[in-house]
């Protein structure tokens, strides 16, 4: 789809007013009901706007970053609450080169049923299927993951538009798109060529999400940045207000992949953008930190960014998600920990 | 709630920290014993005692003693007498103590966290990750200046006993920029905490104790005013460093005019907070929010006044209210408090008194839909918007949480508004665009500046203010400096001049051609005001001419050419270089006319005559060449930033010379002052006032520019006294009789006005270096600049 195309759709976004479009495919009972999120139409790339968000000072985000989790302390009861938060909005992830589908279908098997019997019971959360939001994996895998979630309302997700680096050919990378949601996927995490973002070149940029976008149809369209191989914050900034303009329904800071992950650093300035787009088009665009977030602390530090810096709201999965492998079992020590007062060990916990 | 309520809520809840370890020790101590004088714990000598109170809940923590004027003269004695011992022992000794000191605080830093978050209601965060570890920092980095002093500090000597006095807002950060540089110098040290805030000095005296502080080192003595003054008055205390209010720190000046005592002074603030509209303005609001909204703004250099730029500032201001909803008030020991109570219910009513009269006065303040604790002496955040400078809000350092706002257009308005004040502790910068910040930090007055940053503070960089914030500095080198000393070689003691000195005899002779001596103001001969002449008496006491008799209006008229001579501030320093050596080359062109002068005035031998206009125009030789060498320098703080540590002429500085030695000692007085950019009033020797006249000639073809010396001639000690009581004047040096000297100290307190005195005698202007040095160090202010980096 070109920029023209993409104006068009705007324009006629903008006439319609604003297209309330729940999370589709989901097949079972939502976890909490909440309202649903208008879902981003996108916008005409607007490099004047794009100019005015320049200005990001790492030392500040970084003296604010540091400051944000020493500012909040979450306890007892409410750090057991916030840490069952953090599994509903995750994303639990298999991306390893020697994934096989037996291996998928044991994640999803771990993502149905996610907490030994005896910690649902004592958390007193039997009957609401606290759960990871999504399965995320590999296209081959999109198939096995629908078939294992079926019914569950659990989302499946899968990495595409040759991920890690993206630098195939664009025809390809919009056909795998369509490969994946033909096969069931309802999220899609396309990833950026990072080389557009140091050519400042945003209308080619803008164009390739829009055609992501246009290929995801009703499945939602996650933008990951790879924000550990653009080097300033300046530079994850204006990549993410591209990739909202262009249409993303998420914008994910890493594929797990770059030799550095999600820092909160990098959190905030996305998250920021994320603000600075919904106070200009009254949008909500979420936000997915992946890589490297595997104890459940950094995981509330997470949480508490998100109601910080941007509200409540992003705390459903609807504009929230952890891309996560490991976090979960971390997670499920702690809860142990608070219903028992004992330290757990990662054995007493099923593997995914 | 259950678990799945608090899953949908989504709430903080409490995050209380444990108190009980504060608790077991208020509980296991007689704090009526609390006053530690030469190592031991006494009761106050009266039995006096005062309840310190838990400003959450008015709970009182603990009665502690209340130290009288004779406990401060058994600390003095103590402190005193430990002196020699502290002063002889090796700097490596000292070194280890302070070591010691801080070792012993980072193992104890969570006990003095809670107790000062008691004491003082300031949130546990702030207390834990701030004050606390600031205050270690302050010892550990002291200790590298104890062991390195004699040769970082060559010729300088701890100053003796000192007596310290510090506030509630900071007290073990206070305590600590306090104690750690007076030790390090070799000093022995009297330190009053608070009255509000006595617990953790009382925890540090029993660390002092534990870490192996020789006793009567350091003496603490919790007391209130009383104690204050006894200390500031007392006859065996070397110098004084305070940090409190203005208004003490104006009657601390008054009370130790006069008394030799060295005096640093860290006041209040009203301090600028510049958003210009290229800042990061999300991270510009967290800025306020560690600068306004940090330790409830009960802060000296809290970022007080918010100066944004016109076309942002509606967008900044909605952020700002945005991330004011989001402030938490509660408990200071809950971990998720953002605000605690002020310190005490009198601060309450006064800042809710000024934030009513800033609303009556034309402001729009608007405070955030947020939980206020039902008890306690909590105080919403508040932004004042629309605030002109005339309002009360923009005026009055409120100490409170309490934001003033206004708009500019430029950033010469800015940089207007911003020294629209009669304070200069700090200002922060806000731009990313960096040639832009470097233009404005330099113009702004303002002893801290930071880029990007608020409230940013280490051990290794100097703190304190321009103009009514006080003087001195703490924190780095420049700190040190304030606890050390280089003895003055003073001489005998000046007689006051008769109020009618003998008029001269007339002239055996007539001059061949008459010739009239005038007042050199802005660059231009003029006549007195009064249009009356001074006599001046030849060696003989015969008529030698007639010098302008100056008065009060011929200063104001010479304070106001030296204000508008800009140029010679922004010239450059190599700049300024030249033109002093030019000075100097035409001084040496008319040395021997000078040395005529001085042997008609002054009856010296014509050798010695030719000697004293020799070593004046060695003297200006030597500062000419050093305008452009007494540079700053660049603390290396633990945070990628660099802190450039400025140095920035002090402003218009006023010269009273002797008449001991009338050239040089006008010389070595004015050179100085040049040479690091001043400009200068100067009222030269009484006596021998021709040779001023002379000199001015001189200066009107060496390029200087019109104002950057001014010469009034007339009655000394009453053209000092109209200097001292002149409040555009920013520094005063003075050379003259005990009184005079004492006066302009006293007078000085109108705008803090920086003063020197010879204390009533000559001084010896060819005692080796010291007076050149000393000297320029006085001829500049310290500017931190903070630059964070990192893109």
């Amino acid at each position: 789809m070109t920029s023209k195309v993409r104006e068009a759709d705007a324009q006629r976004a903008a006439n319609d007013g604003a297209t309330i479009t729940p999370l589709p495919g989901r097949a079972g009972p939502p976890l909490l009901s909440h309202d649903a999120v208008a879902r981003n139409p996108g916008m005409p790339l607007d490099l004047g706007w794009l100019e005015t968000m320049r200005q990001v000072n790492r030392s500040a985000l970084e003296r604010r970053a540091a400051t944000l989790a020493k500012r909040r302390s979450i306890k007892a009861d409410n750090q057991a609450a916030w840490l069952l938060r953090a599994v509903s909005v995750m994303d639990l992830t298999t991306l390893n080169s020697n994934d096989t589908h037996e291996r998928v279908r044991r994640l999803c098997a771990k993502a149905v049923r996610p907490f030994r019997q005896d910690l649902v019971e004592g958390l007193g959360i039997a009957g609401v299927d606290i759960r990871p939001a999504a399965v995320c994996v590999y296209h081959p895998f999109v198939a096995t993951a629908v078939s294992a979630l079926a019914g569950t309302g659990i989302h499946v997700a899968a990495v595409s538009t040759a991920f890690p680096h993206g630098l195939s050919p664009l025809k390809t990378r919009i056909e795998e798109v369509e490969a994946s949601v033909a096969d069931g996927a309802d999220e899609i995490d396309v990833v950026i060529p990072r080389g557009l973002v140091y050519e400042s070149d945003w209308t080619m940029l803008y164009d390739e999400i829009a055609a992501f976008r246009a290929a995801c149809g009703d499945a939602h369209l996650k933008v990951i940045l790879g924000t550990g191989d653009l080097s300033t914050l300046r530079n994850v900034t204006l990549a993410s207000m591209v990739a909202m303009m262009a249409g993303a329904d998420f914008i994910k800071t890493s594929t797990g992949k770059e030799s550095v992950n999600a820092t909160l650093p990098v959190g905030l300035a996305m998250v920021r953008a994320i603000r600075a787009y919904h106070e200009r088009t009254g949008f909500q665009i979420g936000f997915k930190p992946a890589g490297g977030i595997s104890t459940a602390k950094s995981a509330l530090d997470w949480l508490v960014l998100m109601k910080e810096e941007l509200g409540r709201p992003w705390l459903e999965p609807e504009l929230f998600r952890f891309g996560a492998s490991s976090l979960l079992t971390d997670i499920e020590r702690q809860l142990e920990h608070h219903l028992t007062g004992r330290y757990s060990a990662n054995h007493r916990h099923a593997m995914a | 709630m259950n678990i799945l309520q608090r899953y949908d809520a989504m709430d903080y809840g409490p995050a209380p920290e444990a108190r009980n370890e504060a608790d077991a020790w208020l509980a296991h101590r007689d704090l009526g014993k609390a006053l530690f004088i030469g190592g031991a714990w006494r009761s106050a000598e009266r039995g006096a005692t005062f309840p310190t109170e838990d400003p959450a809940t008015g709970e009182t923590l603990a009665i502690v003693s209340d130290a009288g004027t004779r406990d401060v003269d058994a600390a003095v004695a103590a402190a005193r007498q430990a002196l020699p011992k502290w002063q002889a022992k090796s700097g490596y000794e000292r070194a280890r103590i302070l070591y010691a000191i801080g070792r012993a605080m980072q193992r104890n830093q969570r006990l003095f966290a809670v107790l000062e978050s008691l004491d003082n209601g300031k949130p546990i965060r702030e207390s834990r990750d701030i004050d606390v570890p600031l205050a270690i920092r302050h010892f550990l980095y002291h200790a590298g200046f104890a062991q390195d002093l004699e040769n970082a500090f060559p010729g300088k000597v701890g100053v003796g006993v000192v007596g310290q006095i510090i506030p509630w807002n900071f007290p073990l950060l206070m305590l600590a920029w306090k104690i750690a540089p007076a030790l390090a110098a070799g000093c022995t040290t009297v330190l009053k905490p608070a009255e509000f805030t006595p617990l953790t000095a009382i925890l540090f005296g029993e660390i002092c104790a534990q870490a192996g502080v020789p006793r009567g080192v350091v003496n603490i003595l919790p007391g209130g005013p009383e104690a204050g003054a006894a200390l500031v008055e007392h006859a065996g205390v070397d110098k004084i460093a305070f940090t409190g209010s203005s208004e003490v720190g104006k009657i601390i000046r008054t009370a130790t005019a006069g008394s030799g005592k060295k005096l640093s002074l860290e006041l209040g603030g009203k301090s600028a907070f510049i958003v210009f509209e290229d800042a990061d303005l999300d991270s510009a609001v967290e800025g306020l929010v560690d600068g306004i909204w940090f330790n409830q703004g009960q802060v000296c250099c809290a970022g007080s006044r918010l100066i944004v730029q016109e076309n942002v500032a509606d967008t900044f201001y909605a952020k700002v209210r945005a991330r004011m909803a989001k402030l938490r008030l509660g408990s200071p020991l809950d971990k998720n408090t953002d605000i605690g109570p002020l310190v005490a219910a009198v601060q309450r009513e006064r800042v809710s008194g000024l934030v009513a009269e800033g609303s009556r006065q034309g402001a729009q303040c608007w405070q955030p839909d947020i939980m206020l604790p039902a008890t306690g002496h909590y105080y919403l955040p508040t932004l004042a918007t629309g605030v002109s400078p005339a309002n009360i809000l923009a005026q009055e350092e409120v100490f409170g949480p309490v934001l003033a706002a206004m708009s500019f257009r430029s950033a010469d308005e800015a940089v207007e508004l911003a020294n629209n004040t009669r304070y200069g502790l700090a200002a922060s910068v806000w731009s990313e665009t960096i040639s832009r910040a470097l233009q404005v930090a330099p113009e702004l007055k303002a002893g801290v500046v930071w880029i990007n940053g608020t409230n940013m503070f280490d051990a290794s960089c100097g703190f304190g203010g321009y103009r009514e914030s006080g003087f001195g500095r703490e924190g780095g080198r420049e700190g040190m400096l304030e606890y050390l000393t280089v003895k003055t070689p003073v001489g005998r003691a000046i007689k006051p001049r008769p109020k009618r000195a003998d008029t001269p005899e007339p002239a055996e002779a007539a001059p061949f051609l008459d010739r009239t001596a005038k007042l050199f103001i802005g660059g231009k001969q003029v006549r007195p005001d009064g249009n009356y002449a001074l006599q001046i008496g030849d060696r003989k006491g015969k008529l030698a001419g007639e010098v302008g008799l100056g008065n009060r209006k011929d200063i104001r008229d010479a304070v106001q050419a030296a204000r508008n001579c800009r140029a010679w501030g922004e010239a450059t320093a190599y700049n300024r270089s030249q033109v002093l050596a030019f000075f100097t080359e035409n001084l040496w062109a008319r040395s021997d006319a000078f040395a005529a002068r001085l042997v008609e005035l002054t009856g010296v031998r014509a050798s010695v005559a030719r000697q004293e206009v020799e070593a004046a125009v060695e003297r200006l030789f030597e500062h000419a060449g050093q305008a452009d060498k007494f540079e700053g320098r660049v603390h290396q703080p633990p945070a990628r930033a660099v802190t450039l540590a400025l140095h920035e002429p002090v402003g218009v500085i006023g010269i009273v010379g002797p008449d001991e030695a009338p050239l040089l000692s006008l010389i070595s007085l004015l050179a100085p002052a040049l040479a690091m950019g001043n400009t200068v009033v100067a009222v030269p020797s009484e006596q021998h006032a021709l040779v001023a006249t002379d000199l001015y000639q001189v200066i009107e073809y060496s390029d200087l520019p019109a104002g950057a010396i001014n010469i009034v001639t007339g009655r000394a000690a009453e053209l000092a006294a109209v200097l001292a009581r002149h409040d555009d004047v920013d520094g005063l040096w003075l050379i003259g009789d005990a009184d005079t000297c004492r006066l302009a100290e006293a007078e000085s307190v109108g705008n803090l006005k920086r003063v020197w005195t010879g204390g009533g005698r000559t001084v010896d202007w060819n005692a080796g270096p010291w007076a050149p040095e000393a000297l320029r160090q006085r001829a500049v202010e310290i500017k931190n600049v903070w630059v964070p980096y990192g893109d």
